[in-house]
């Protein structure tokens, strides 16, 4: 199960509205080991596509050095589809590769119902799980 | 001296758990020839055909080492090498 913050999770919804129609991405990074999901980093997307995304390499090893440094660890890893459901393509599923992570997606194919979905992709397996939203609106 | 190489979380069953660990080498590939040796498998997590794997981000000090020869790409002690998964997708 992926417990996330209220704002947290609007944070991530405002994120992939904001780049529609191209695909959004980012982290959520939490301390090493307690997999809660605190501080939000959006990403680039360096594709700027409406099909796929991919991090930015240089703004990933800037953004992974901070979390080693501030022992945490990719919590959540989440992107947007922007015309199909909330659920794991086949190339999402080939990139994945922090078995701890939380793989979050969003649609962003109906203006106004934001479907936001959570998964483990571990060994080319897809899990999907239920996603809980803390704290008060 | 040697060259530190830092070790994401996917491919630490390979090293011991270590999330860095040294290696010799003039070039990335002879560095990675080098760590295939003492931790073996490594090598073929980074490289196919010859070529960095494209889920791979191989980067030496700041550069991502696509920008700075690849394979070919020069390494000198006290150099660090991180090594992260790419992270990409899309909905096809």
């Amino acid at each position: 199960m992926l417990r996330i913050d209220r704002a947290i999770y609007d944070r991530i919804v405002a994120h992939a509205r904001r780049d529609h129609p191209d695909e959004a991405c980012g982290v959520v990074a939490g301390p090493e080991g307690s997999d809660r999901p605190e501080r939000l980093v959006e990403m680039a997307n360096a594709e700027r596509s409406p099909t796929f995304y991919r991090f930015d390499s240089h703004e990933q090893l800037k953004v992974w050095r901070e979390m080693d440094d501030r022992d945490e660890e990719p919590v959540v890893i989440y992107h947007s589809h922007t015309a199909t459901e909330a659920y794991p393509s086949r190339t999402d599923v080939s990139y994945a590769s922090e078995p701890n992570a939380h793989y979050v997606l969003v649609s962003t194919r109906d203006p106004d119902t934001a479907e936001f979905r959570s998964y483990r992709i571990v060994d080319g397996e897809v899990t999907e799980e239920p996603v809980e939203v803390t704290g008060g609106a | 001296m040697a060259t530190e190489v830092r070790i994401p979380t996917i491919l630490r069953n390979l090293t011991n758990d270590a999330k860095a660990v040294e290696g010799k080498g003039a070039t990335l590939k002879e560095l990675i020839d080098d760590l295939d040796a003492r931790y073996p498998g490594i090598g073929a997590r980074l490289v196919e055909d010859g070529k960095l794997r494209r889920f791979i981000n191989v980067y030496l000090n700041d550069e991502d080492v696509r920008f700075v020869g690849g394979l070919d790409a020069p390494v000198a002690d006290g150099d660090t090498v991180t090594v992260l998964p790419a992270v990409a997708g899309g909905m096809r």
